[in-house]
């Protein structure tokens, strides 16, 4: 749900996440609000952050995320940190994780919603509260 | 940019360390009128200082002929508060609060979406304010709970009483509760677990 630029907010802040996602909708990983994500490790992230070359080339807002995934986040959590509307940061998330630079972990269920066993490991994780 | 600040503060979770692997991630919604409570039952049971995520949306689909002509006029922000609650270092539980009104339906869908099930949170000074998300959750099938958020100096009902007033089908629990204390929306998300695995085919 990524809606038109065009007079969407008047906060430039707002304004320009919103031209980089070009309004596309589309994403192929599927990222709900409580999806976890991290950045990935690799020789090719440290050289180019060391270096500067990929962090130079790309948005800020790009940047930002692969920071502040250096810890585990959720979506939810990353649209919060980051003052992201939500749609924004399914895109964004979506084309590091194309670029292999972020790794999409899911929700660790299947999409038809949690099953019996996990709601009784739930059940008895909120009993020990 | 700096996030440890927003780590120290509510507490590293050695989960979120750990890049190796994700736990299992799972969510529970609150859905509820205006100033019903939403945010307090959140911040009651949550682990981390309740954090507010924003999604952007179109007031209305009827009115999206008008788009070109007016974008400003029906394009808006809705906020939502949600927790997170580490069950285990390996799964973990987030609650979001979400505006109860009809015309963020269309947020819902996408919400609700893997979600364990919702609490729609009432105040008995203003049922009907829950009567769009009463009538969502009905129409989709996911499993939900009504709890009463028990304010002070209100007039005390019971579960039935509520339950009459809002025709509740029997078999959906009825809970009073209290959003500002702990035990009492614990009380109210075991309550919708439960419930949700008795709509689990055996």
């Amino acid at each position: 749900m990524v809606p038109s630029p065009r007079g969407a907010d008047r906060r430039t802040s707002r304004v320009r996440p919103y031209t980089l996602t070009g309004g596309r909708t589309q994403f192929g990983h599927v990222l709900l609000v409580e999806t976890f994500v991290a950045t990935v490790d690799g020789p090719a992230e440290q050289l180019a952050l060391t270096a500067g070359d990929w962090a130079e080339r790309v948005m800020p807002e790009f940047r930002a995320i692969v920071e502040l995934c250096r810890r585990m986040r959720s979506v939810a959590e990353i649209s919060a940190l980051l003052r992201m509307p939500l749609g924004v940061v399914r895109v964004l998330i979506s084309d590091l994780a194309d670029q292999g630079r972020i790794r999409v972990y899911g929700t660790g269920h299947g999409p038809g919603g949690p099953d019996r066993a996990l709601l009784e490991r739930v059940l008895s994780g909120l009993r020990r509260l | 940019m700096d996030f440890a600040g927003f780590d120290q503060q509510d507490g590293l979770q050695d989960w979120q360390t750990e890049r190796g692997r994700a736990p299992i991630s799972t969510k529970i919604v609150v859905a509820g009128g205006f100033g019903v409570g939403k945010t307090t039952f959140v911040g009651a049971v949550s682990e981390i200082q309740p954090l507010t995520t924003e999604a952007v949306m179109t007031q209305a689909s009827e009115a999206l002929d008008d788009l070109g002509a007016t974008p400003d006029k029906i394009t808006t922000t809705v906020a939502m508060d949600f927790g997170r609650i580490t069950l285990e270092q390996d799964l973990v539980l987030y609650v979001f609060g979400t505006p109860g009104q009809q015309r963020f339906w269309f947020m819902w869908d996408d919400l609700v979406r893997g979600a364990i099930g919702a609490v729609v949170l009432a105040d008995t000074r203003r049922l009907a304010d829950c009567f769009p998300a009463l009538d969502y959750f009905e129409g989709t099938g996911l499993p939900y709970t009504v709890a009463v958020n028990q304010f002070e100096g209100t007039p005390e009902y019971t579960g039935e009483d509520v339950r009459e007033a809002l025709a509740v089908p029997a078999h959906i629990p009825v809970l009073i509760i209290d959003a500002r204390k702990r035990y009492s929306v614990v009380e109210a998300l075991l309550s919708l677990v439960a419930h949700a695995m008795t709509e689990q085919p055996l």
